[in-house]
């Protein structure tokens, strides 16, 4: 198993956004994970922790001009992506590595039929006849759950519901089979009855077809739900890696055990507790403290906090930690009903 | 039990659909359908559903802030729908609401000074030199401080604005709030913060409230009872720890069950629900969950199932309720 050649590995990635001629922000920095084949890594935080940069970089979909890759390596089964073509690149987009977003309706072609835009890629990637990747594009539709799916083939995206939008994006990312699918946000903006629904699907896809999932989220519920491990972001950095099990059972870094305490949890009407929020809010990437980024806001910090910045060490095997002071800290936890 | 501060009977809403070159009315969306329920003072009721059950719209029509089709509203007995344009402004004045998006429901163009006295200058209250006492007071009520004065709302972030805009609605003292969405725009640490001053300010200030969201876990740990909504009708009425742990309407069940938990491992009897909401211009007819339900009946479809009692102040709305 270590051995192994991991199928996506990202060291010590950084993005940097030039806002201005002279001022530029690491929206990621120094991110490093890997991923293997068949499994799901969650990628957590709140907004502006660099989550989204990250998966944006991996794609080589930065916003041109802007942002880039300034240092680090993306390697895709061992081979380096970050220093690859544009046209290189759309050649591993939707072959190799797959992608949904929170909004169907930006990612869907208003003006072509849902069929029309899964054969396209079919085509593009694999060269086959049209008549073959129509029929493909039907068997993806039927596979995503889309009731009907050799008449909503010929739809159009806004003649399907939220729901079924979210199926044909799923259905398109996955007609070329790629090894890894990287869902940002994907079930951010459904309800509750359809984001049950989609995790479902996403679940089932990925033991038909193995692929690896990067889900990207910051809901911790959908997390313990989806994810075999787990990367928490905090203000562009990586604060704690873990097994799912380990990050919601012994989260060792404050912001991680912070934010279980700050979600208001189902049974809390029998159990009636005060939530423990987070105090402050998260810093500006322009502005960021010195020494632990965390450390305004974190209840443990001290003056070691504020002076270094601490390096994100291995308490145990597969969890990472970047606290100076995890070793001695026992962190409360909120009951779980 | 007291008399009710708010007391709603069915309420109706009807938006019409024009179309054609004549821009007739070729058909209406039932946003609110026959809506009834009563809300004590010092209580603070949720209303859940999923987007298009009318949650939003119940809140808006109570408020006058759109006019209902039918049904009756009454505030402290008054009867709201019927109001004159000076009555409305005084019952305006006792009641408030707090909007989801902090970053639209602030004027960009004013300070907090102003935000927060305009309401204080519309209804008469007090002299502009109290005005700047008062506004201070309410920032450290929310949080903040004086020094926030005389700053505008880009310089603050998404959880301050959101303090800001419930210091604008406690402005004038309301008794009642409707809070509609007021943390969903916000982050997990920010949230929470928002929800305690939340709970603080329903105890310091006895405040009666209708809180309006999709998060059934902020929900239950707000609310002393719920309202769960489906396509612009009450599935299920009850107090918040019954209706949790023991829900009736199949709809309400299947909302619970399909709130991820925040705990690994766990897998439950999920009742996952086929389909979509059906759209509101041609609701199903009878049971409006029907389509969806997974104990759904012909019977089901013939008449629109009443609110039945099935515990001490819980009712559901099924036909199957023994």
């Amino acid at each position: 198993m270590e051995a192994e050649t991991p199928l996506l590995e990202v060291q010590d990635l950084q993005t940097t956004f030039d806002l201005t001629k002279t001022l530029s922000i690491r929206a990621v920095d120094g991110v490093s994970f890997k991923v293997n084949a068949g499994e799901t890594l969650a990628i957590v935080g709140e907004s502006g922790s660099g989550k989204s940069v990250a998966s944006l970089s991996i794609m080589g979909l930065l916003p041109k001009d802007v942002g880039r890759v300034s240092g680090g390596s993306i390697k895709l089964n061992g081979r380096e992506i970050t220093t690859l073509s544009d046209a290189e690149m759309r050649e591993i987009r939707g072959k190799e590595i797959g992608m949904i977003f929170q909004e169907p309706m930006t990612s869907l072609n208003p003006v072509h039929t849902v069929g029309q835009q899964i054969a396209e890629m079919v085509i593009r990637h694999e060269k086959v006849t049209a008549a073959k990747a129509r029929a493909r594009a039907i068997e993806m539709l039927d596979l995503v759950g889309i009731p009907e799916p050799k008449s909503r083939v010929d739809n159009y995206p806004h003649e399907m519901s939220g729901g079924m939008r979210q199926r044909a994006m799923i259905a398109m990312a996955l007609a070329c089979e790629p090894r890894i699918l990287i869902a940002d946000e994907p079930t951010t903006a459904l309800d509750v009855t359809i984001q049950a629904q989609m995790l479902e699907l996403m679940q089932d896809l990925q033991k038909k077809l193995g692929m690896a999932i990067i889900f990207i989220t910051h809901d911790l519920g959908v997390v313990a739900e989806i994810a075999d491990r787990v990367v928490v972001m905090y203000a562009a950095q990586v604060v704690e890696m873990a097994s799912v099990e380990d990050i919601f059972e012994t989260p060792r870094m404050p912001y991680t055990a912070g934010l279980m305490n700050s979600i208001p949890r189902l049974g809390s009407s029998v159990n009636k507790i005060r939530l423990e929020a987070i105090p402050g809010t998260v810093p500006a990437l322009t502005s960021l403290p010195g020494g632990c980024r965390f450390h305004p806001r974190c209840a443990h910090a001290q003056a070691l906090c504020s002076a270094t910045e601490p390096a994100l060490e291995a308490a145990e095997e597969g969890h990472m930690i970047r606290c100076a002071r995890w070793a001695e800290l026992t962190l409360a936890k909120q009951p779980v009903s | 039990m007291s008399a009710p501060l708010l007391s709603v009977t069915s309420l109706k809403k009807y938006f019409p659909i024009r179309g054609g070159v004549l821009q007739r009315e070729v058909n209406t969306v039932k946003a609110v359908d026959d809506v009834s329920f009563d809300i004590q003072p010092g209580e603070v009721v949720g209303l859940v559903g999923e987007s298009g059950s009318g949650k939003t719209t119940v809140g808006r029509t109570i408020l006058r802030l759109e006019q209902a089709t039918g049904g009756d509203v009454r505030f402290d007995s008054a009867d709201v729908m019927k109001l004159n344009a000076a009555d409305l402004r005084k019952y305006r004045k006792r009641m408030q609401i707090i909007f989801q998006d902090p970053y639209a429901s602030l004027n960009p163009r004013e300070k907090v000074r102003e935000i927060l006295t305009h309401p204080l200058k519309l209804h008469r209250i007090g002299t502009a030199r109290e005005h700047e006492d008062r506004a201070a007071k309410l920032l450290e009520t929310v949080g903040l401080s004086r020094d926030h004065l005389d700053r505008f709302p880009h310089e603050f972030s998404g959880g301050q604005r959101q303090r800001i805009g419930i210091a604008r609605a406690l402005a004038v003292e309301p008794e009642f709030i409707v809070a509609d969405e007021p943390v969903s725009a916000l982050d997990v640490s920010i949230q929470a913060q928002v929800i305690n001053l939340l709970e603080d300010l329903k105890t310091d200030l006895n405040l009666t409230m209708l809180f309006i969201a999709h998060d059934l876990g902020v929900v239950e740990h707000i609310c002393d009872r719920v309202i769960v909504m489906y396509l612009g009708r009450v599935m299920e009425i009850g107090p918040v720890a019954d209706l949790y742990t023991r829900p009736n309407h199949p709809y309400t069940k299947a909302l619970l069950s399909a709130v991820p938990i925040p705990k690994p491992g766990r897998r439950r009897d999920r009742v996952v629900l086929k389909g979509d909401i059906p759209s509101p211009i041609n609701p199903p007819s009878g049971c409006v969950f029907r389509t969806r339900c997974p104990m759904a009946t012909a019977d089901c479809a013939r008449q629109v199932p009443k609110l039945k009692a099935i515990g001490p102040g819980h009712l559901s709305a099924c036909i199957h309720t023994t």
